[in-house]
């Protein structure tokens, strides 16, 4: 149990390698899928990482939008560069949660939740509103450079994919690592019995405050990743809050036993949505929602209960 | 022997409701000490006062000679002055391994170490080593909130020892254990203390086990601290008689050699 790679950083580096092998035979649109994937994805990691704690919010395409933003402003103004474009929407949504996260730390339950939308919804409108950031029609994003080398059209996307992959593998051993972390194992201490843990000696807010921003520079790497993969980024499908809607229900699509259960379930949620929208397009979020019950009803652990065999609780997450 | 714990003028009141009065209190290194008292005298309202929960309304507190006043319970814990609950305060869902797993981690890493594997085989090693001195090894492997009521105070009061407390504070050890169980638990309890040499003070409301452990007496009445004697000149004091045992003394005829406690 103490060796650093134990099987699911070994899986997921089996699922990088495949990734990675079966690059030349993805077709463009399914690319397109997989990188909104590993977007959204990235955000439920998130939401994952305070669902352990019993959190959840409903906002955080706030930190989702930030990080896209950033990554504009840093290709505009900094310098045109992926790296360097991820680095500042890592830093905007890790300052702003840091900095929120003096006010909800001292918050759980409903409260939490519905706090989170409402700074989410604040950005919503200042981002609608204001027109140096292209109000509702939002600001492009070009192909951006890595390392100096501009690449466009297809080639574009595969850059972007190569750069996605990695960085997803990176952030989700990390998370992982973190849970199997004497500080992860807090988690659970906090959504059972905050006193316990106080008479411990170790703050359960500041738990609470240090998962918000590991939430938050998932979501902002997430944002960066869609912003790169759209080519735009705008209030509408960045900050309002069905987008923080969307992120809860992949992550309850997925649930909460593996780091890599969240892109599972971004995927099937993609493929879900694409499928609903091509062949019912009047009828798709009437398909999204009878999914959500179904999932709810009979996989109230989500699809990663599939794989570990259903009807184990969330006793059995990984350690 | 110096004094560990040092309360001059402790005072609480909630309002018009004076909890806790004037209290002054010394506890030497070593000690063994019973706190008695009815329900409201304030003993609870005593422990989360030194121990950071309730803010007092006035007073000194020192702990190894310096002030905890004002200190978050986190705080007050790291320092070595650690507690116990009248109802235990455990991990529901987790094992209870897992549960003496978090406090070690806990009390062993800071800071960055915090990143750390929290399940190391020499760290697993003294888990097991600390369960098999409070007797709940065999339910290594149960979830806590399926523990008979035993076991889940010896595992409250295990997690609560893991910092090696300079001072321990039992609140109410055998609330909620049948009268057969309850000298088999305090055995356990004081046998495992004793081996660690830690100071403690525990509220208690069965003389019998009184009599049996402590060595000196904080009699509590109204907010008040009316005894502060050796066991045997405390239980004898016409005030303490009057105001704290009254009729419910029990005889000492019955549960003497009571069973021992589950596990």
């Amino acid at each position: 149990m103490t060796r650093l790679a134990d099987r699911t950083v070994i899986g997921l580096t089996l699922a990088l390698v495949a990734l990675f092998a079966a690059m030349p035979f993805i077709p463009n649109w399914m690319m397109f899928v997989f990188l909104q994937s590993f977007a959204r994805g990235a955000v439920a990691l998130g939401l994952l990482v305070l669902w352990r704690s019993g959190l959840i919010s409903f906002g955080h395409a706030l930190f989702f939008a930030t990080g896209a933003y950033a990554a504009v402003f840093v290709q505009r103004m900094v310098v045109d560069d992926a790296l360097a474009m991820v680095a500042g929407g890592l830093v905007a949504s890790g300052l702003l949660a840091f900095v929120l996260g003096f006010l909800l730390r001292r918050y759980r339950g409903i409260f939490f939740a519905l706090l989170n939308m409402a700074f989410s919804m604040v950005l919503w409108g200042l981002l609608a509103k204001t027109e140096a950031l292209g109000s509702t029609d939002g600001l492009g994003i070009t192909p951006p450079a890595f390392f100096g080398m501009k690449f466009t059209g297809d080639e574009g996307k595969v850059a972007i994919y190569v750069l996605a992959v990695i960085l997803t593998w990176l952030f989700s051993v990390a998370v992982h690592l973190y849970m199997r972390s004497t500080l992860g194992a807090l988690s659970n201490a906090v959504r059972e019995n905050e006193i316990r843990l106080e008479y411990l000696g170790y703050s359960a807010e500041r738990v609470v405050h240090i998962k918000y921003v590991v939430s938050a520079l998932l979501a902002g790497f997430g944002g960066v990743i869609m912003g790169m993969t759209v080519g735009v980024v705008d209030p509408e499908s960045m900050a309002f809050w069905t987008v923080s809607g969307e992120f809860v229900f992949i992550t309850i699509l997925s649930g909460t036993g593996n780091v890599a259960a969240t892109y599972v379930g971004a995927f099937v949620f993609e493929i879900i949505r694409s499928v609903a929208f091509q062949y019912y397009p009047k009828l798709w979020q009437l398909i999204m929602g009878g999914t959500l019950l179904l999932i709810i009803m009979f996989l109230p652990n989500g699809l990663w209960s599939l794989l570990r065999g259903r009807g184990r609780g969330h006793a059995t997450e990984a350690k | 022997m110096s004094n560990v714990l040092s309360v001059r003028g402790l005072a609480k009141s909630f309002g018009g409701v004076v909890a806790a009065a004037n209290l002054n209190v010394d506890i030497a290194e070593g000690e063994t000490i019973g706190v008695i008292g009815a329900n409201g005298a304030g003993k609870t309202t005593f422990i989360n006062m030194v121990t950071g929960y309730l803010p007092p309304s006035s007073g000194a507190i020192e702990f190894l000679g310096r002030s905890i006043v004002g200190l978050a319970p986190r705080d007050v814990t790291r320092l070595g002055l650690c507690r116990s609950f009248q109802v235990a305060q455990v991990f529901p869902t987790e094992t209870v391994f897992d549960n003496l797993l978090t406090a070690y981690g806990v009390a062993e890493e800071s800071g960055l170490s915090l990143l750390r594997p929290i399940h190391t085989a020499e760290r697993a090693a003294r888990v097991d080593a600390h369960l098999a001195r409070y007797q709940i090894a065999s339910y290594r492997d149960t979830v806590a909130s399926a523990l008979p009521q035993g076991v889940r105070k010896l595992l409250d009061i295990a997690m609560a020892t893991v910092r090696r407390p300079k001072l321990l504070m039992l609140d109410e050890p055998t609330s909620g254990i049948s009268i057969e169980e309850k000298f088999g638990l305090m055995d356990i309890i004081m046998a495992a203390l004793r081996e660690e040499r830690t100071t403690v003070l525990f509220i208690e409301h069965d003389m019998e086990i009184v009599e049996r452990y402590v060595s000196r007496v904080l009699a509590f009445y109204q907010g008040e601290i009316i005894c502060d004697a050796p066991a045997a000149v405390a239980l004898e004091d016409p005030k303490v008689k009057a105001y704290v045992i009254g009729r419910q003394h029990r005889g000492r005829s019955h549960a003497k050699g009571g069973g021992h406690a589950e596990g």
